[in-house]
């Protein structure tokens, strides 16, 4: 008889005592079953397995991690129990994985009570350790060293369905390991087949005899090279082999399908002059046991330098992947805890420290900090941030401390959105590409077609020996054909270029945007928002005579500092902007659509608009100034005191600082600009000349632009619109590249096909240049391959020969091919290096620091 | 002699155009039945690589990839505009709901791995 207590967890009511009393109590050697509901513990007398008896918590849902347990919790008796079943794993069936934490993302579960059923599921299978499963975005997270497949069925099984996820940082990190491993592999590959190919070459070249005498030694010599050179298909060459054949099996063909056929009737016609050379007429005992593993060797080359530059093309998502950081510093009731940044949850409060990443999209509750966002928005300028401002994860955080709360975390941030964006983009493929997929599809077979018929021409047609030619001609071609040419050409473009404009602050969201913008010829720009800055700001502020600027300032802030308008915000920004400090104002009344007015100090102090004080009965001065104000776009605001005008500030929606260079770049390129706005003419035509355009659509309601948009391409234009991507959704839908100018970080914008990141109209040209280069490399590569295909094919069919009497070697042909994927890779590469505008000054600075 | 090796070459031909194209239809399919299909990158090859379901319905499709060669590394559903990035060991989940009959190729980026979905 002895006395066990196990730990237990989620045991908080009688109901709890119940279930576990009637969880353990059938099972074999319990006499008796206490819980303490305090300590989250229970406590078992008598014999039973400790295994057992967790597994029967398991079931119920309430065991908890043996070295969670709290107490001292004593075994009665001294040791046997314990290790037996629990502790480690019983059986290391599954593949012995150090212990490590997995995410697995869990699907159809709804409610708390799955929560138990899937935690319980989870820690029933062995080598778990701990596993929480968190509801609110549908993940659970499992430390211990289980087979993620076994976590996986036991999901299943209750119900339920899971993928593992990973840290996606870590997968990258993976993808590089298991890159380069095989690009080791593929290096030695290379070096073993080329070790036989080239000596076997060399001989040839040199004038050892590549003919074979029945009953010579040549023939036992050659016999030797024979088997040698079938090691090199075997081993270094397998995995064409085995690729080509299980494709031939699904009545699909590949490049491993030339390769093996090539290399194979090579190896295989060499092989037949040794052990029958009285077969073949004498001048055709030819043997071309060089072909085989020099092809295989130059191949896997091409494979190995291919896969170092591809690793390259990947760099923009890695980069973002690298942005989001592992841990956040977490505040609680009990203090700080540096927390990973999964267990975070929304309305959490964090702190970050200067020169930290900030973890997670929020909002910040305290603390002024300067944020560097150039990451996300490509936006050099760092932004200030203060109380109420949003924050992204993976922004920098400048010299001061900020406080803030979780309003996004995992996957719903605004860097884990642009990366999957990023990701999904990188896919895409702009319909200039669909030429080359239709040729790929059906590149192969009708290789395969044509070597076949090269063969049967030479030897209808060609000199003797024509065995040696036909094998010679067609095996060429096998090699010669590169189908990886033509099907990279286009991916690997748009994947660099999809990646690059990501480091700009462009998201391209549609594949046919990335083609489309490079096509347009007109640009159609919303107003507010995306011209001017969305929000009032004072451009001017008047004194009347004997009063100065600040002082009419000052009292305008006074009077507006208990408003929530936007116009108080404007005023209040301008203030604070020059150090004015606002004194106490009383009777504080706003009237809607007229103005405020309040008092200080015994006196009465109104600020509104013309017709608000004119009802008023007071005499306005300044009217000329006002008047000038109402010309540059500006609204006239007159601060009275005592029914005397004391000054007047122009309030406008400013255009932003760089959205007239922005336009100008447009122009430069003959691109027509139009500004569409709901706003009447004269601010639409005052904001149109400051920003320079000349092209202005005003007072059209939102639901008419996107006819106004349509009456363009009715023109025969191809038309961007560029707006903030709600209220212009339709015409963004409407026009043939529509880009939503982001709000800094939000990228939840669905109508748009490209989305600016950082306010910039800078954006628009950006992303037409980088579509413009992508577009040219693609068609460099495509160009390049169709080139390739239909000059080598030919050539090595033997189409020269009878005018010059050039034939290719089969060697010649694997170096060519295995060198034109690799130049196709090459040439995406070099869209690394292009600057969306050399001459921005900033830009070219953050450039280089990434 | 020479009679007979141009019916072999025009017989070759023959069977390559029927075995790749012809009779390429009459691989075996899987059905979707509700559950998660789980295809195998390896080799060259989707296994399976046809895939049949219906239209409008949510078809899942698990996709373990052991190619660590990069070609592998993305499957690509034309005309679905889906795309996914397979990290290799793994087993990544795509989910698509095909609203219209016809016949849907997937492949990977340069087309070695084919594929093709049936919707009915």
């Amino acid at each position: 008889m002895s006395r066990q207590t196990l730990p237990i967890q989620g045991a908080t009511c009688q109901h709890c005592v119940k279930s576990i009393h009637k969880a353990l109590e059938p099972l074999n050697g319990v006499s008796a079953v206490s819980v303490d509901l305090q300590n989250q513990t229970v406590t078992v007398d008598g014999d039973a397995d400790r295994g057992a008896l967790r597994a029967a918590l398991a079931e119920a849902g309430y065991a908890a991690d043996e070295d969670d347990d709290p107490g001292p919790a004593p075994p009665a008796n001294d040791e046997p129990t314990g290790g037996d079943a629990n502790g480690a794993p019983p059986k290391s069936d599954a593949p012995a994985s150090e212990p490590r934490d997995l995410s697995l993302a869990v699907t159809g579960a709804h409610c708390a009570s799955c929560v138990r059923t899937i935690e319980s599921a989870l820690q029933s299978v062995p080598g778990v350790d701990t596993a929480s499963m968190n509801l609110a975005n549908h993940t659970a997270r499992v430390s211990g060293s289980a087979d993620p497949d076994a976590l996986v069925r036991a999901v299943q099984n209750a119900g339920y369905d899971a993928t593992p996820v990973r840290d996606p940082a870590r997968a990258e990190d993976d993808r590089e390991e298991q890159e380069h491993r095989l690009y080791r592999k593929l290096v030695r590959q290379t070096t073993v087949a080329l070790a036989v190919g080239v000596p076997v070459m060399l001989w040839g070249w040199f004038g050892g005899t590549m003919t074979v005498q029945a009953g010579g030694a040549s023939q036992w010599g050659w016999g030797a090279v024979s088997v040698i050179t079938f090691l090199i298909l075997a081993l270094p060459g397998r995995h064409f082999f085995v690729g080509a054949w299980k494709a031939f099996r699904h009545h699909n063909a590949n490049m491993d399908t030339l390769i093996a056929v090539g290399t194979g009737a090579a190896w295989g016609y060499s092989t037949l002059v040794v052990i029958a050379p009285n077969l073949l007429p004498e001048m055709a005992r030819h043997v071309y046991f060089e072909a085989s593993p020099m092809i295989i060797g130059l191949v896997n080359l091409g494979l190995a330098l291919e896969l170092r530059a591809r690793g390259k093309t990947g760099a923009a998502v890695k980069r973002l992947l690298n942005l989001g950081a592992k841990t956040a510093r977490r505040l609680d009731d009990d203090g700080e805890h540096d927390v990973p940044v999964e267990d975070i949850r929304v309305d959490d409060r964090l702190r970050v420290r200067p020169g930290e990443t900030i973890a997670v999209d929020g909002e910040v509750l305290e603390g002024d900090s300067e944020v560097d966002q150039s990451m996300l928005t490509g936006e050099p300028m760092p932004v200030v941030k203060s109380e109420g401002d949003t924050v992204a994860a993976g922004t920098l955080n400048g010299s001061g401390t900020l406080v803030y709360r979780a309003t996004r975390v995992g996957a719903d941030t605004a860097l884990a959105r642009i990366i999957d964006l990023v990701k999904k983009a990188q896919g895409a493929k702009p319909p200039i590409g669909r030429l080359a997929d239709t040729v790929a599809s059906v590149f192969v077979p009708t290789i395969l077609l044509i070597a076949v018929a090269t063969a049967l021409i030479w030897y209808n047609f060609g000199p003797q020996p024509v065995a040696a030619y036909m094998v010679v001609a067609s095996v060429t071609v096998l090699i010669i054909a590169c189908p990886c040419a033509l099907g990279l050409a286009t991916p690997m473009s748009v994947m660099v270029a999809v990646g690059k404009a990501a480091e700009s602050g462009i998201l391209i969201r549609q594949d046919a945007a990335l083609q489309t913008a490079a096509e347009l010829d007109t640009v159609v720009l919303d107003k507010t928002g995306t011209i001017t800055e969305g929000r009032p700001s004072v451009t001017r502020v008047i004194a009347a005579e004997g009063q100065d600027e600040d002082t009419v300032l000052r009292l305008a802030a006074s009077l507006e500092a208990g408003s929530e308008h936007p116009l108080a915000r404007a005023i209040l920004d301008a203030a604070e902007e020059r150090g004015l400090k606002t004194a106490p104002v009383s009777d504080f009344r706003a009237l809607n659509g007229k103005g405020v007015s309040a008092r200080q100090d015994d006196t009465l102090l109104r600020l509104g608009n013309r017709r608000w004080l004119e009802q008023e009965g007071i005499r306005l001065g300044l009217e000329d100034e006002a008047r000038q104000l109402s010309d540059e776009a500006a609204t006239p605001l007159f601060l009275t005191r005592d029914d005397t005008v004391i000054g007047v500030l122009g309030v406008a929606d400013r255009i932003k600082a760089d959205a007239a260079e922005a336009i100008a770049r447009l122009r430069d390129r003959d691109v027509r600009v139009v500004m569409i706005t709901g706003d009447i003419q004269a601010t639409a035509d005052a904001i149109a000349k400051q920003a320079g355009v000349d092209e202005v659509l005003a007072e059209v309601l939102p639901e008419d632009k996107a006819r106004e948009v349509e009456k363009l391409q009715k023109e025969g234009r191809k038309v961007a619109m560029v707006g903030d991507g709600i209220n212009d959704a339709p015409a963004l839908a409407q026009a043939d590249v529509g880009f939503a100018i982001g709000t800094g970080t939000d990228v939840a914008i669905e109508s748009a096909s490209i989305t600016l990141m950082s306010g910039s109209l800078h954006g628009v040209a950006d992303a037409m240049a980088i579509s413009r280069a992508t577009l040219r490399n693609i068609k460099q590569n495509l160009f390049g391959a169709f080139v390739y295909n239909t000059l080598g094919v030919p050539v090595a069919a033997g189409l020269l020969y009878p005018f010059t009497g050039w034939l290719l070697s089969p060697v010649i042909a694997g170096a060519a091919m295995s060198l034109s994927s690799v130049t196709v890779v090459s040439n995406a590469n070099r869209l690394r290096f292009f600057k969306p505008r050399g001459h921005h000054g900033p830009r070219a600075k953050t450039g280089d620091h990434s | 002699m020479s009679l007979l090796i141009n019916v072999t070459g025009l017989a070759l031909m023959a069977l390559i155009v029927w075995w790749f194209w012809l009779s390429s239809k009459g691989r075996p399919a899987k059905r979707a039945e509700g559950g998660a299909i789980d295809i195998v990158v390896s080799d060259g090859v989707y296994e399976p690589s046809v895939i049949e379901t219906n239209a409008g319905e949510t078809l899942t499709l698990r996709f373990e990839r052991r190619d660590p060669s990069p070609c592998a590394e993305q499957v690509i559903f034309h005309k679905l505009d889906v795309s996914e990035t397979l990290p290799v060991g793994e087993k990544t989940t795509v989910t698509l709901t095909p609203e219209n009959p016809g016949t849907y190729r997937f492949t990977c980026q340069m087309q070695m791995y084919q594929g093709t979905l049936i919707v009915h």
